[in-house]
């Protein structure tokens, strides 16, 4: 027997199953969006299974509120979602005002819509931006950038800091807008849709774009509702679905606005969406501006919000609240809630648990980007490699949210 | 301001409408699932059921099926720790029903040895919700294709959001430049751990207890004392 011929006579059914090739895209990959670990099961270049491992950015947020004053757990979710941080915090201040039974003033919470459609805004510039970098577009982010750093100086003017702002508070907002610095919005708001009609120019019916994206990871209707999808990625699919209409906070239900809606659920809708969505937030903040009336900021109890700086150089009894409030805090009143706002992402919501003390019993936090990820095996399922990072772009995701 | 004052009367007539609408559909689900229901509340606003742990996956398709609910979507799943509870875990399921514009909150209880079925047959979104779950509490789920760690690391040992566990945990790790690796160490404080607390009588908030005030009186709501912050209880 022929060397030829022994080989054909053994049984190959067995050597034959080929194991799936798996190996490991990131922590460390810039197209990874953070700390993202995916194990991906491949047959060729083509994704069989895609198991993401997270919690590399784990940092004991909910346990650490639980050791924390309410008016010290607040600060932590500015580190959530670090891309946009006071729609964050906008969640956690609804969420201790209703257990507190307590509304903002009308002037503070035209400031919170405002800064939370300001947020919405460099959300989607950031997002968008680096989609297109990871689809081969370096010209959105260089040129986009530019306009989000602009609009990084709004944050800084208004409470101090780039990041971590610290602004909304339960009862209201930290401090009042400076001077000067509507008008100067105003102007970034008449400029801003020329610079993202560049964006649009350089992608919407670039054909290297549409190739990377048009029917790549199509999300169907059932599937969105079914694996609890919020945001642009439910409404990518054709769900007509938005908090600030349907449950509005705030003044969110005198606003004027239109929610887009894609058609086709892959990553091109849900760019689009995202892309007009700008559009609409820049409409609100104009509407904001027009309409912002004037007056308090805070709410007038001063058991919950500090007395001004003034009073307490001449009140005895101010100083007194101010002291208590930055050391013992405010007591919640024992309940439990949950409180969704629209965040950029999706629906981001606390669920509160108040045992009555200074401090939340549990605070659970639900982060949109946590859900999505989550989808992101049966999206890839029977895409190519290269297909996946253009999902990962489309998800939207920051692992400070997800990880927590 | 540019908006007419709302009518505050108009407005009213409105919210009542719609709280009597949302508590139809609360006695119809009460009616509905008498023999699942342990208990109907409403916290602020927000409907509660409380049911058996058994019962969790028929309550959720039920919920989810039913023509007048219509709750298609699970948006979270969580637990809360109340050790003194003879069922120390709280499981807390929170719905959203896009038809009505409303949402549920489903609750069941369980021990530390108990398992709880897995609402992933019903909705797919719980998978990694009950694996956060299982990670940070550690509560089992049964049927549940993938209970794995999530967002603890690999090897990690306890269950962080048990209050039992403490808040600076029990490793530390570092990079060993002798091992050329990462390393494990027992936590070692440079100070010890404080936690204040800052709990005092202050009139005019709600109403507060001091240890030692509880041979006095008891209040209604606000800081009870338990065994862990009263040393000296009898």
């Amino acid at each position: 027997m022929t060397a030829l011929q022994k080989a054909e006579c053994v049984d190959l059914s067995d050597e034959t199953q080929i194991k799936p090739f798996t190996f490991n895209f990131g922590p460390q990959h810039p197209a990874a969006h953070g700390v993202l670990r995916l194990v991906l099961e491949m047959e060729g270049e083509v994704v069989e299974r895609a198991d993401p491992h997270i919690g590399l950015l784990h940092r004991g947020t909910e346990k650490l509120i639980e050791y924390k004053t309410y008016m010290q757990a607040l600060p932590y979710f500015d580190r959530l979602d670090y891309v946009c941080p006071m729609n964050q915090e906008h969640v956690f201040a609804l969420s201790t005002e209703k257990l507190l039974g307590i509304t903002a003033p009308e002037r503070a919470q035209y400031i919170r819509v405002l800064f939370a459609e300001h947020g919405r805004i460099l959300n989607h510039m950031l997002n968008l931006t680096t989609f297109a970098l990871d689809v081969g577009a370096i010209t959105p982010a260089l040129w986009i950038f530019e306009e989000r750093e602009k609009g990084m100086e709004f944050y800084e003017r208004v409470c101090g800091a780039r990041l971590h702002a610290n602004y909304f508070r339960t009862g209201g907002v930290a401090q009042d807008m400076p001077a000067g610095l509507a008008e100067d919005m105003m102007t970034w708001l008449e400029e801003l849709p020329k610079h993202i009609a560049d964006l649009e120019g350089l992608l919407t019916e670039n054909r290297i774009f549409k190739q990377r994206t048009v029917d790549i990871g199509i999300v169907k209707k059932s599937e969105a509702l079914d694996w609890g999808f919020t945001g642009p990625m439910l409404r990518g699919s054709g769900v007509a679905w938005d908090l600030r209409k349907s449950q509005p906070y705030d003044v969110y239900d005198k606003m004027d606005f239109d929610v887009p809606i894609g058609k086709t659920g892959d990553c091109y809708a849900r760019y689009l969406i995202r892309v007009a969505e700008m559009y609409e937030s820049i409409k609100i903040m104009k509407q904001c501006l027009e309409n912002m009336p004037k007056g308090e900021v805070r709410c007038d109890d001063y058991k919950v919000s500090p007395p001004p700086r003034a009073e307490m150089k001449q009140s005895m009894e101010a100083l007194i609240h101010h002291f208590k409030l930055f050391s013992e805090g405010y007591h919640v009143p024992a309940g439990e809630t949950y409180t969704a706002v629209e965040a950029p992402k999706g629906e981001f919501a606390v669920y509160l648990v108040a045992d009555g003390t200074n401090r939340p019993y549990r605070c659970h936090i639900r982060a949109p980007g946590f859900l999505h990820l989550q989808g992101f095996d049966f999206m890839t399922k029977g895409h190519m490699l290269a297909d996946a990072v253009s999902i990962i772009g489309s998800l939207d995701i920051v692992f400070g949210e997800i990880d927590r | 301001m540019v908006d007419e004052p709302i009518n505050t009367e108009e407005q009213h007539d409105e919210d009542d409408c719609l709280q009597a609408s949302r508590e139809e559909l609360a006695q119809y689900i009460s009616a509905n699932l008498k023999d699942y229901l342990v208990s109907r509340e409403w916290q602020k606003d927000e409907l509660c059921l409380n049911i058996q742990r058994e019962d969790i996956c028929y309550v959720l398709k039920f919920l989810r099926d039913d023509a007048r609910c219509r709750f298609t979507q699970l948006v979270s799943v969580t637990a809360v720790d109340y050790p003194d509870h003879t069922e120390r875990f709280t499981i807390v399921y929170n719905l959203l029903s896009m038809t009505n514009n409303d949402r549920i909150r489903l609750k069941t209880s369980a021990r530390e040895t108990d398992i709880v079925p897995s609402a992933t047959s019903v909705f797919s979104s719980a998978g990694w919700m009950e694996r956060e779950v299982f990670d940070m509490f550690g509560v089992a789920f049964s049927n549940h294709s993938d209970l794995r760690r999530i967002l603890t690391d690999y090897g990690f040992e306890g269950h962080p959001l048990r209050k039992d566990f403490p808040l600076t945990g029990y490793v530390e790790l570092r990079y060993s430049e002798e091992e050329k690796r990462v390393v494990y160490e027992p936590v070692q404080l440079t100070q010890d751990f404080r936690s204040f607390d800052n709990l005092s009588p202050w009139e005019g908030m709600t109403d507060v207890q001091l240890p030692g005030d509880e041979k006095a009186v008891r209040p209604e709501f606000g800081w009870q004392p338990t065994s862990t912050n009263v040393e000296h209880k009898e």
